[in-house]
């Protein structure tokens, strides 16, 4: 029993030993992502088009850097969408596999604290989907194709106070979500801004796992607002939705750009029909290279990508166009690696399919934010669009 | 404010009734076996899963069915197929064990195990995604003044009521409710009397996983986004209300499910809700303080 133990330890092993070493010349790129957990459709997504990236560039002879070929490796780890599995996930990426960038993670409850390892390990890393300022803040090995919470919040209260003449709002967040938090409060103070002190009439809080919002709820009608802003996760969405129209509440919602997944309408249903949301790209509708993605997207998995799923091809695509601009590899990953952040730093404009982006010195995108509306069919309808 | 009091205590109500249901599940074993099922709230999850799987089958199969015939059948049918799970559970993991003589500390670890066991197989085996429950029955909302109720939450209060009835019934007036009582009284005399022990078990875990069952299916009604670790939280808290109210006593597990949601939704209701659990846990760790057996425990008696 012992030797049999032992004799298949050893060859784990042998197997972990040499999986890595997969000859010839490739580069290996980390991800970490949500496999698992709360979000897991958005790792799922992330992953699918990073797959489908991958598969054009190995299957056109690799990517051409200073006239060699390399072939991609790409590595997927799964936070779990949990704060602390994030860090581990990138020092594993970062340490074990020796990888020259990291993509991910996306939520900013993990991107935050996943920017800090990078930083500190001089890793470069891009958050596809990260929206908090706290990401990218006074990080220079760190970077994101994502629009930030400081402009997505005016651009909801401006959209809210245009569509529901809302002189009133309420918000609810989750309080231990990063992104959840700081975009409530950038909400916030925009709104009491625009429309005096104390017109958030209910600013209310839940903690992480919870299922009933019936309390928070029953505060937030009572209390009389024109509309209910959620800038919470998809899976949380669809029971506020569900439980708030319990309570007898029939007006509007706004949200933000978490909502915008495929399962969204799954979970949801019809209770989530005819709400807005602010985000990145509207699938319905689109043209040229995001059609384009869409399309073949769709073909190849099924359903349609969601705009974690776009931004995530945008970000690779940085982060592929940052090694080019790298000239050559060296071979040695901690001066590769400086190599490849100036590269990206160095870049000016990029234009993703998730719309133009320029780069400030934070290395923060500046581009353009939609609104979109869930139709009667479950789409997501364009509706306006803003740009800084 | 009148309004908004009233309406939270239906919300306590419906918050609590869930306590209550998975509360009676863990009781109903420590009363009988003194071991703290602690797969219990994961055997609540599996009936959630199980109802899931039951009606989109129906769904599915006899398209044009109407929704509550479609609950008529998922109902039983969870139920049962949930005290299959609980039962298998005791025969795998318990029994063993207490044939063996092993510790109550050993036991009460498998159980933590066996919990464990029942996410992580479902993660496995299901994929994280989460599962969206379909819509049974038309959700009816009555609305006085601000007050609102659906048929829903109706219904849930109503059930969590019957089965406290049916359980004290069973436990009080019947044959086999003598059984327990005996077993908890003392578990070696017992077979002298020509009692099936192991029979009288397994009728226990069979009641507890029904109730489990059902609690599963109705939560999945009213929070219709089902995820693996759902079991995990709600579990801890039953288990904590099960000790509020003097666990092993089936008035203390019903009275600590109801007392727990009514704690917690209040504080939300006119606390920040950052202060839910501290202050809901500090109301019970008071109660605890001043009545270490639980509201309804009796120290050193019989049980259940």
């Amino acid at each position: 029993m012992k030797r049999t133990l032992s004799c298949v330890g050893v060859c784990l092993l042998a197997v972990l030993m040499c999986s890595p070493c997969a000859w010839g010349k490739t580069i290996k790129i980390g991800f970490n992502i949500p496999l698992t957990g709360d979000i897991p459709k958005v790792g799922e997504e992330s992953k699918f088009a990073a797959e489908m990236l991958r598969e054009d560039i190995n299957g056109a002879g690799g990517l051409e850097i200073g006239g060699e070929k390399y072939t991609l490796e790409f590595i997927y780890e799964d936070n779990e969408s949990k704060a602390e599995s994030a860090v581990s996930a990138a020092l594993k990426l970062i340490e074990r596999d020796q990888v020259l960038a990291i993509v991910g993670p996306n939520s900013s409850k993990q991107a935050v604290p996943g920017g800090q390892v990078c930083d500190d390990n001089r890793t470069p890393m891009i958050s596809p989907w990260s929206t908090n300022p706290d990401t990218t803040k006074d990080r220079p090995w760190v970077f994101r194709a994502a629009f930030l919470d400081p402009f997505q919040g005016p651009v909801a209260v401006d959209f809210a106070m245009k569509k529901f003449n809302a002189k009133k709002s309420a918000v609810l967040f989750a309080l231990a979500n990063d992104y959840s938090k700081g975009l409530a409060e950038i909400f916030k103070a925009d709104f009491e801004k625009k429309n005096g002190t104390g017109s958030v009439v209910a600013f209310e809080s839940y903690g992480d796992k919870d299922q009933d919002f019936s309390a928070q709820l029953t505060k937030i009608v009572a209390a009389k607002p024109d509309f209910i802003f959620l800038p919470n996760n998809y899976n949380e969405v669809a029971l506020i939705v569900k439980q708030a129209h319990d309570l007898g509440w029939k007006g509007p919602f706004m949200g933000a750009d978490a909502w915008g997944n495929s399962e969204l309408m799954t979970l949801c249903g019809d209770d989530c029909i005819g709400h807005y949301f602010s985000t990145h790209y509207a699938a319905a509708g689109a043209t040229g290279a995001t059609q384009e993605f869409i399309e073949r997207y769709q073909k190849k998995y099924g359903y349609e990508p969601a705009d974690v799923a776009a931004l995530t091809w945008d970000a690779t695509r940085i982060v592929l166009k940052g090694l080019q601009g790298m000239g050559k590899v060296t071979g040695k990953v901690r001066k590769d690696r400086k190599n490849l952040r100036e590269a990206i730093a160095g870049i000016a404009e990029v234009d993703g399919i998730t719309g133009k982006m320029k780069f400030d010195e934070q290395g923060d995108p500046i581009k353009c934010a939609v609104v979109v509306r869930i139709s009667e069919k479950g789409e997501f309808v364009f509706t306006e669009s803003v740009c800084p | 404010m009148f309004d908004s009091i009233i309406q939270n205590i239906f919300n306590g109500l419906q918050w609590g009734s869930f306590y209550s249901l998975i509360a009676l599940g863990y009781t109903l074993v420590y009363g009988v076996l003194t071991l703290i099922n602690f797969a219990h709230g994961d055997i609540f999850m599996v009936g959630a899963y199980i109802a899931f799987f039951v009606a989109t089958f129906f769904l599915k199969a006899a398209s044009g069915l109407p929704g509550w015939v479609v609950l008529t059948l998922t109902l039983p049918l969870t139920m049962i197929l949930t005290a299959c799970v609980g039962v298998t559970l005791e025969r795998i993991a318990y029994r063993p064990l207490r044939r063996k003589g092993a510790n109550r500390l050993y036991v009460v670890i498998t159980a933590l195990m066996c919990g464990l066991i029942l996410e992580n197989g479902n993660l496995a085996l299901l994929g994280a995604s989460r599962k969206s429950f379909p819509e049974l029955v038309d959700k009816v909302i009555y609305t006085t003044g601000a007050v609102s109720m659906t048929n829903l939450k109706i219904a849930v209060i109503l059930s969590a009521i019957l089965v406290f009835c049916l359980l004290q019934f069973i436990v009080t007036r019947t044959k086999i409710g003598m059984a327990m009582r005996a077993i908890s009284y003392d578990k070696f005399a017992v077979p002298l009397m020509g009692i099936p022990i192991d029979t009288i078990i397994v009728f226990t875990f069979i009641l507890g996983s029904s109730m489990a069952g059902l609690a599963g299916l109705l939560y999945s009604m009213s929070y219709p986004i089902l995820d693996p670790y759902m079991g995990a939280l709600i579990g801890w808290k039953a288990f904590i209300a099960a000790v509020v109210g003097g666990i092993g006593d089936i008035r203390g597990a019903f009275f600590g499910g109801f007392l727990l949601g009514f704690v917690e939704i209040l504080v939300v209701a006119f606390f920040p809700s950052t202060f839910r659990d501290l202050i809901a846990f500090s109301i019970l760790l008071l109660i605890l303080v001043y009545k270490p057996t639980g509201l309804f425990g009796i120290a050193k008696t019989t049980k259940i």
